[in-house]
């Protein structure tokens, strides 16, 4: 019996044992030792003293997607670890790669605890950059963890001059301060077949059917008419949403009162009325049918997309063989085009926060100076990938190029298209409680339309679902 | 004749409802293999019952991803799953095994104790039980996405109840008798007759381990400790432009094949039914 | 402490051994979950979530949060679980019963019954969302399930399945019917293997046929097992969360007839609101124990006393 309890009292040791290793294995160090070459004096000369201290950038993001862009990109790389798991800079400077996937809000679970934790955090582990979404940015931006990108990292407003002002008024905090800066632009068009335009409209030019979609009247005028010929004009619920969310006329939130715009209303009656007459298919984004209905089969007048959605989702969708060849002939390959649509709105995007207490802020700088203000490394970006980059100049540029043209689009020059309506994007009434009301309101009306309840009761269960969401919010007000 | 119809019928009827069964059962898994040898496109445009074209395309993929490693993975996946069931098993017997051939003060207050916290929802103290492993230094490591299984509520009620249903006490004392010590009865005797109730709980605990993604996803943070729903969530993250249901499938298909090796090694416990016979009264 | 002399040192030198062995139990829940539950328990009387990063409370309340609580539709969303779960666990229950008799009937040949008690647990492998990114495709509006009801002439629109309270409520319970059957009759499989063979030899020389021998040997003697199916089953039906989340894509949409209690729960966590987080959890530990407890003894009450009786002996 003694021997067993001998035993067991061993077990308990290994245990604790385990444990206090396990202590020790965490705290690992980073083998950074920067080695002193002529590229290190000249990146890091304004920093000086400072190298030391600064030789691990550390960037959190969710995917690969500013990677590389800045392993493709930025001039300074040296080079990129096989496993992809740092970068390494002319200087030494070693970049750390901290991915966390969004699922489950992961992501921002992850980087909440780091940042409020990031003054206990050691220098060489504190966040430098890290990346956020549109929908949740104001979250990040009207908070203490964010630098300003003038003030603070020393952007000049000359640098950042050539970006499109929607793109700086979604990362601008309360106080008019600028809290982060992005690579890409994400304005939307609405992307219509020719051949059901055609039919409906008599014309697929791109500048008659804008003129018979230019506003929501005409939308719905032409709606009417699509249906008549046995089309749909949207393929679902949620298609057009962007378009009225990026139009309201005051943020969702004044004070601790959710204040509906108008505007979303107007969605709701639309929505409700193109499923009642049957103008739509009654998908949701992103589902089976709803893709289905962008190929070769879909009996769907148009989509409203963003920049990355047209040469690509679209262009996927469209294919009746995947695998096959992206040429006409293939599925309906050349039969969208693309015209600006009812009203502009974005879709999409990303951008770049310093973190406060950063001990890199040069490098920082450095780097939103290059991969979001170099116009030739910005064009060179859009040529190379197709994203469509945050330079007005530089866009303009490939807009009035004549020979640029895409054949997914029977030839036409979607940038230029792109470039106009970017510029008429305003997102000023944009704030930090823009995801969780779209999403509840989205999700409440889909309930409306479905017939599945009235409207007073898709109303009370948007009011229900936000003061879940937000404990300090007391009411909702109805236009 | 009547005797023997009977029976007839009632295995007619049984392989009726087992054929019903087993289709529903792997039609899961044939979908699951038919959509990694898919495009992106053709998945996301519907369902088909015959394979793609894409299936070295999407392996090639997932395995060229220098953010996906799959290797470490498995590798870490296995370690934890296989950690979990050891330390969950193991511990719930003999958790168990000590409220139910002992009698001790707090032997009842202790049994109330267990039940009372298997009812406890987790959602809430995760967060606390990451500042918690944060504050023990224990932060992206694999340690605490298995030790903590050494209490595992429902595992020990598991081995209590079969305890109760079969393991004598008579043999505990037979043992005793021919002076054996508690630890020696323990695991020579109680274990092997435990050893179906241990291979079912080992299977769920390994299974669950194998698939949990929220408290790794939060604890995790280096690419080489990450296991595999991780990984399969940072697919799921990729932005537009690199979004590929062919991987995100083909993915879910390779973190679906050791574990199902893993099963089929352990289900041969419970397929046999070893114990037969070795409960004698 | 009024025992006598004789009688506590016996037990004392037995007794110490019932410590040991649940020694390393004890000490990991106290060291790895103790201090979250507690602190939920804690939080539940303050004010306490963030609004964006910052940070609001702790502060003390008493029991606003629980009022708070009783007057939103919290019954509502106990209902649709419960309505949720009894979907799924009446078949599961009766499938499983009826397998493992199956089984584990030493005069039913059936051939592959190898595999098929391999295969009915598989789809459990597969992880919830993978599963219901599976049920997505099977049941969408263009999906295979629609387009065999329409070839077969049973509907002429297709189902909109998900935009249903009894399609969703029936998703749900289908999923989770699929992924537990195969569980259950694991773990009843377990249990009647564990019952003495002597037994059914007995109970067939006596002349008893199948039916009887399940009912009057099987049934009792699996009984323990059984309770603790029920009582597990029970809890996670109560805690049913990623299912129904990820069916409905978070939103327990339509009309918030498939919001289970714990995605209420879940809800309040996107602010990180720990006070009513907290006291969700309380009361539905609450709930949750009274429903277990009571389980617990009711139908191990007889059972219980024999039990203790064979324990007694084997310690002295």
């Amino acid at each position: 019996m003694k021997k067993n309890a001998k035993k067991f009292a061993g077990l308990l040791l290994a245990g604790s044992m385990v444990l206090s290793l396990a202590a020790c294995g965490s705290s690992s160090g980073s083998e950074s030792t920067p080695k002193d070459t002529e590229a290190a004096a000249e990146a890091s000369s304004a920093a000086g003293d400072e190298a030391k201290a600064g030789s691990t950038l550390n960037i959190w993001c969710w995917n690969d997607e500013f990677q590389s862009r800045f392993n493709d990109y930025y001039p300074e790389v040296k080079e990129v670890a096989a496993d992809k798991s740092t970068t390494t800079l002319n200087d030494g400077t070693v970049v750390k790669w901290t991915i966390n996937p969004n699922e489950n809000s992961n992501y921002q679970n992850k980087l909440d605890e780091a940042l409020l934790n990031q003054e206990s955090t050691a220098d060489e582990d504190k966040i430098d950059i890290f990346l956020i979404e549109a929908d949740y940015a104001l979250k990040y931006v009207d908070s203490e963890y964010t630098l300003d990108v003038v003030n603070d990292i020393g952007l000049t407003d000359s640098d950042l001059s050539g970006q499109y002002q929607y793109t700086k008024d979604i990362v601008t905090d309360s106080n008019g301060a600028l809290k982060g800066t992005t690579w890409q632009a994400t304005p939307g068009l609405f992307a219509y077949r020719r051949s059901i335009a055609k039919d409906v409209l008599g014309t697929d030019d791109p500048e008659q059917v804008q003129e018979a979609l230019s506003d929501w009247d005409k939308f719905n005028a032409v709606a009417e008419q699509a249906n008549a010929k046995g089309y749909k004009m949207l393929s679902g619920y949620d298609d057009a949403y962007r378009t009225f969310s990026n139009n309201v006329s005051a943020p969702w939130v004044d004070g601790t009162s959710v204040k509906v715009d108008a505007n979303l209303m107007k969605w709701v009656e639309q929505t409700k009325e193109f499923t009642d007459k049957g103008y739509n298919n009654k998908t949701s984004l992103w589902d089976d049918g709803w893709a289905a209905d962008q190929g070769p089969d879909g009996d769907v007048f148009g989509f409203f997309y963003s920049t990355w959605g047209i040469n690509f989702t679209l262009l996927g969708n469209s294919l009746a063989d995947p695998d096959g060849a992206e040429e006409v002939g293939n599925g309906i390959y050349g039969d969208y085009a693309v015209c600006e649509g009812p009203e502009p709105y974005y879709w999409g995007g990303t951008w770049i926060c310093a973190a406060a207490g950063t001990d890199n802020k040069d490098l920082v700088k450095d780097v939103m100076l290059k991969l979001t203000c170099d116009s030739d490394i910005m064009k060179k970006i859009t040529l190379d990938t197709e994203d469509y980059t945050n330079n007005v100049s530089a866009m303009n540029e490939i807009a009035e190029d004549s020979t640029y043209g895409s054949s997914f689009l029977g030839g036409q020059n979607h940038i230029a298209l792109f470039a106009k309506s970017a510029e008429k994007i305003d997102m000023s009434n944009a704030g930090k409680y823009d995801q969780g009301c779209n999403e509840k309101f989205q999700a409440a009306f889909k309930d409306y339309f479905d017939g599945n309840v009235d409207l007073d009761t898709a109303k009370e269960n948007f009011e229900t679902a936000i003061t879940e969401l937000y404990p300090n919010l007391t009411e909702v007000v109805w236009p | 004749m009547n005797k023997k119809k009977k029976p007839g019928f009632r295995t007619v009827l049984a392989y009726i409802v087992l054929i019903i069964l087993t289709f529903l059962c792997l039609f899961f898994f044939y979908i699951l293999i038919i959509n990694s040898t898919r495009n992106h496109f053709e998945i996301q445009r519907g369902f088909s019952f015959l394979p793609g074209k894409a299936f070295l395309t999407n392996l090639k993929n997932v395995l060229n991803d220098a953010n996906i490693p799959v290797l470490s993975g498995i590798r870490n996946s296995l370690i934890v799953s296989t950690m979990s069931a050891i330390l969950a098993t193991y511990f719930s017997a003999m958790t168990a095994y000590g409220l139910y051939a002992y009698d001790f003060k707090l032997k009842k207050p202790a049994f109330i104790f267990i039940l009372l916290i298997l009812v406890m929802p987790t959602q809430v103290t995760a967060l606390g039980f990451v500042r918690l492993v944060t504050k023990m230094n224990l932060l992206d490591t694999l340690y605490p996405l298995f030790l903590p299984s050494i209490a595992s509520p429902a595992v020990f009620y598991f081995m209590y109840s079969y305890m109760q249903s079969s393991l004598p006490l008579d043999l505990v004392e037979a043992a005793r008798i021919d002076g054996s010590g508690e630890f020696r009865t323990f695991n020579r005797i109680v274990i092997p007759i435990m050893k179906p109730a241990l291979a079912v709980q080992a299977i769920f605990t390994f299974v669950n381990a194998w698939n949990n993604y929220f408290i790794p996803a939060l604890i995790i943070t280096s690419n080489n400790k990450k296991t595999l729903p991780i990984l399969i969530a940072a697919l799921r993250s990729a932005d537009f432009l690199k979004f590929d249901m062919g991987k995100v499938y083909m993915m879910i298909t390779i973190a679906i094949v050791p574990i199902i090796i893993v099963y089929i090694f352990l289900s041969k416990y419970i397929v046999e039914g070893v114990t037969l016979g070795g409960v004698k009264e | 402490m009024k025992v006598p002399a004789k009688k506590r040192k016996q037990n004392v030198s037995y007794g110490k051994w019932g410590y040991i062995f649940i020694l390393p139990f004890f000490l990991v829940f106290f060291i790895f979950q103790l201090i979250p539950l507690v602190s939920t328990i804690y939080y539940s009387f303050f004010e306490y979530y963030r609004d964006g990063l910052t940070i609001v409370g702790p502060t003390f309340v008493g029991l606003d949060n629980y009022k708070a609580l009783f007057s939103s539709d919290m019954l509502k969303y106990m209902g649709n679980t419960i309505i949720m779960w009894l979907i799924g666990f009446i078949p599961q229950i009766i499938v499983s019963l009826v397998l493992a008799a199956w089984f584990t009937d030493l005069r039913m040949r059936i051939r592959g019954k190898q595999f098929f008690k391999v295969v009915i647990y598989m789809p459990n492998l597969i992880m919830a969302s993978a599963f219901a990114m599976l049920f997505f495709a099977l049941f969408s509006d263009n999906g295979p399930v629609n387009s065999a009801l329409v070839t077969m002439g049973l509907i002429k629109e297709p189902i909109r399945f998900l935009s249903s309270v009894i399609g969703t409520r029936g998703l749900v319970g289908l999923m989770n019917f699929l992924m537990w059957f195969g569980n259950t009759t694991i773990l009843l499989m377990a249990a009647v293997m564990g019952i003495s063979p002597s037994l059914f030899e007995a109970a067939e020389l006596d002349g008893c046929n199948h039916r009887q021998i399940f009912f009057r040997i099987t049934l009792p003697m699996i009984r323990p097992i059984l309770v603790y199916v029920l009582i597990t089953s029970m809890i996670g039906g109560i805690q049913m969360f990623d299912v129904p989340q990820i069916l409905t894509n978070g939103t327990g949409r339509p009309d918030r007839s498939a919001t289970s209690i714990i995605m209420f729960l879940n809800n309040h966590l996107y602010s990180k609101n720990y006070g009513m987080a907290g006291a969700i959890s309380v009361v539905l530990f609450i709930i949750c124990a009274i429903l277990c407890i009571g389980v617990y003894f009711t139908l191990n009450k007889d059972d219980g006393n024999e039990h203790k009786k064979k324990k007694k002996g084997a310690v002295k």
